[in-house]
């Protein structure tokens, strides 16, 4: 491994491959002349635009007083977390000497197997890079294995000296990912970057990232792979893929991966515009299992009255295999609470353990390790556990899936927490509804599809 | 108009009473509104604290360490400091969001009419920042409060050194040094202003500057009661 001898300073390192604001650099280093500078909001009669975030709502720029320049200006709202964008202040971008980043003999120290359907996705991804092909989609059913086809491409990349990210909406899913990549790549220096990480530096060769956090990147990343791309709020907040656009350098090859693609890339893949793998298995050869309704006339009327519908409880205490854990999903935190108070209430213990678990709870990830070591047998949920997580034995319920939460490839995600363990590779996926919705008849359609191109028939 | 703190978009309700009366529009959708929790029901008269006895036993303390008399005739706050204030507080002070201010535009203003209006010729004097971290964050939040009021407003003092209180216990809070200074002369009664009352002390050492120089009455005026 050779570093030049300026970028052997440490205290450089950090700064290559990104665009910061004023007071994100120290004074010294940034009169060092390796930074250029860009304005940071660019401003037209009727449009705004901030070249942080690419964000060009009106609504999401504000005027201020500001007391630095005496005058009144623009600051960017949407990017705001990562700290202020001001029309007074520039950006800065390094613009000093790249890095070369070193080239591994042998990174992988992973010595598992893959599957066949896994090793087709492999090689195509190793082609894809070797190739500098621009993009490529892996569309994996959930449970496919998707991070151990990953690997052959990575190791690739690290062969050859290049820079790696693999980035995703969800911090969850950071967290996750991370011990097990770097347990696949053991000598390799990889990075988590999530709001509240540790490790928030971003020198890395491998980092590991939410797409927020690429906001702060410049034209560095030779192999960007987005895994999840069709989640929350990636799809929706178009200043993410503003910003992993340009975290790349333009020779990049991009991977997605997606278990649901959206409407999108569906299109681009059907005018051929997109080249692809798709992996309809599962890595235990199990196929999907499909996802059963239940009526309930009540539901809407037993909820508002505070009583969870008395045949659902039947449903639950008789299960088949009623040493599943139960993962019971929700729309709302509201309801969430709610319904494990009824639960206590109705089953007196029987069941085990029973608590809730939603974005803001400041105990949520250690709720969710109590249940994967089965110290909760009952987790109630939002929408936060749909994707990313995987639990060895659960039977899968959805409460009021006819909400507008509960799209379509929320509900297939979901139904994809079941039967994910080679031991236990099946497992009940219950969906109460009082009117079946739209979303609800594609998300079943369209898991009997895939496992149908499994070869599965059903 | 889009919400400034949800960004959804704010649906006008459109009746006889807004066609006759045009109404001014909100920044704050309705669901936001309906997450702030405005204090109701009985408080502390002196302090605003949601409380069952007229006067609470911190009031009391303040009113007996300054020999009976208190250096402010009494405060007056509109919220309680509940999750969903505290993370607009700390986007709108701490990451510096200047905008989210303006969520307040109609309330600080209507709260300030039904419990100031009786009073004469008093003037807004915001609660100031030092340098320093006027430096950093750009804005004062309590000049931008003061500045939602139908009354003139004077940035009548300064502060000498830094905020930095949270860490020191009350007693040491209370008898460290006053941090701020009068810059101009003061007859008329005053309004101290500021977005948040939690012990009273850092209102309570700026009143004590404007007494001793001669101002006859000050009252304090904060957006949340925490
Ligand atoms: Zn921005
Ligand atoms: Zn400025
Ligand atoms: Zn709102
Ligand atoms: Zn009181």
């Amino acid at each position: 491994m050779e570093y030049d001898s300026q970028l052997r300073s440490p205290d450089l390192r950090k700064y290559i491959g990104k665009l910061l604001l004023q007071k994100e650099i120290p004074q010294g280093v940034l009169s060092s002349n390796h930074f250029t500078q860009i304005p940071s909001i660019n401003r037209k009669t009727f449009h705004y635009q901030c070249h942080r975030c690419g964000n060009n709502k009106r609504s999401l720029f504000g005027k201020i007083p500001c007391g630095l320049c005496q005058k009144e200006h623009l600051y960017c709202r949407s990017c705001i977390q990562m700290g202020r964008v001001m029309e007074c202040e520039p950006l800065f971008y390094w613009s000093g000497e790249q890095l070369s980043w070193p080239s591994y003999d042998a990174p992988l120290t992973w010595e598992g197997s893959l599957t066949d359907a896994q090793q087709k996705a492999s090689n195509n991804l190793v082609q894809a890079i070797q190739e500098k092909e621009r993009e490529h989609l892996i569309w994996a059913v959930c449970g496919a294995g998707k991070t151990e086809m990953l690997f052959k491409g990575i190791e690739y990349g690290l062969k050859v000296g290049k820079r790696i990210c693999i980035a995703t909406p969800r911090a969850d899913v950071v967290r996750e990912l991370k011990p097990r990549i770097q347990d696949a790549f053991q000598e390799v220096p990889i990075e988590a970057l999530y709001g509240g990480s540790d490790d928030r530096v971003g020198e890395s060769q491998v980092i590991l990232a939410t797409t927020h956090q690429l906001l702060r990147f410049y034209q560095t990343f030779d192999l960007m792979i987005i895994d999840e791309v069709d989640a929350f709020p990636y799809h929706h907040d178009p200043t993410l893929p503003f910003a992993v656009n340009r975290a790349k350098k333009s020779t990049c090859t991009t991977i997605y991966l997606t278990a649901t693609p959206r409407q999108n890339l569906l299109l681009k893949m059907a005018f051929k515009q997109l080249p692809h793998t798709f992996v309809p298995v599962r890595y235990h050869g199990h196929p999907l299992p499909v996802p059963e309704l239940k009526m309930s006339y009540s539901l809407h009327k037993d909820l508002k009255q505070k009583k969870f519908p008395k045949h659902i409880t039947n449903w639950i205490t008789n299960r088949p295999k009623p040493n599943r854990q139960l993962l019971l999903f929700v729309p709302t935190i509201l309801l969430a609470e709610q319904v494990v108070k009824n639960l206590q209430d109705i089953t007196n213990g029987r069941l085990g353990v029973i608590d809730s678990v939603h974005a803001d709870d400041p105990d949520r990830i250690e709720k969710v390790d109590l249940f994967r070591i089965r110290k909760i047998q009952v987790l109630v949920t939002t929408t936060i556990l749909e994707r990313g997580v995987t639990f060895p034995s659960v039977d899968v319920v959805v409460l009021d899936a006819g909400h507008s939460v509960f799209d379509e490839a929320a509900l297939v995600q979901i139904a994809g927490r079941a039967g994910r363990n080679k031991k236990d590779p099946t497992g009940e996926v219950l969906f109460i509804h009082d009117g079946k919705t739209n979303a609800m008849v594609r998300a079943i359609q369209s898991i009997k599809q895939m496992n149908k191109r499994g070869g599965f028939s059903l | 108009m889009n919400c400034l703190w949800c960004n959804e978009e704010i649906m006008n309700e459109i009746n006889w009473s807004t066609l006759v009366f045009p109404t001014k529009q909100k920044n704050i959708c309705k669901r936001c509104e309906e997450n702030l929790a405005i204090i109701t029901g009985s408080r502390c008269n002196h302090c605003s604290r949601q409380s069952e006895i007229r006067i609470c036993n911190d009031c009391l303390w303040w009113k007996n360490y300054n020999n009976g008399k208190d250096t402010i005739v009494f405060n007056y706050s509109i919220y309680s400091y509940n999750n969903d204030m505290k993370e607009i507080v700390a986007k709108w002070k701490y990451r510096g969001d200047y905008e989210l201010g303006y969520l307040f535009t109609h309330s600080f203003g209507q709260h300030f009419r039904q419990k100031f209006k009786s009073k004469k010729d008093v003037i807004a004097v915001p609660i100031p920042l030092s340098e320093e971290r006027m430096q950093e964050r750009g804005f004062n939040q309590a000049s931008m409060l003061a500045s939602f009021l139908p009354i003139q407003t004077k940035e009548l003092l300064s502060r000498v050194h830094n905020e930095k209180q949270s860490k020191k216990s009350r007693n040491e809070r209370i008898s460290s040094q006053n941090p701020f200074i009068l810059k101009g002369s003061i007859n008329n009664s005053v309004i101290l202003v500021d977005d948040i009352y939690t012990t009273g002390t850092t209102i309570r050492h700026a009143a004590d500057v404007l007494v001793k120089s001669g101002c006859p009455e000050v009252f304090t005026y904060t957006l949340i009661r925490s």
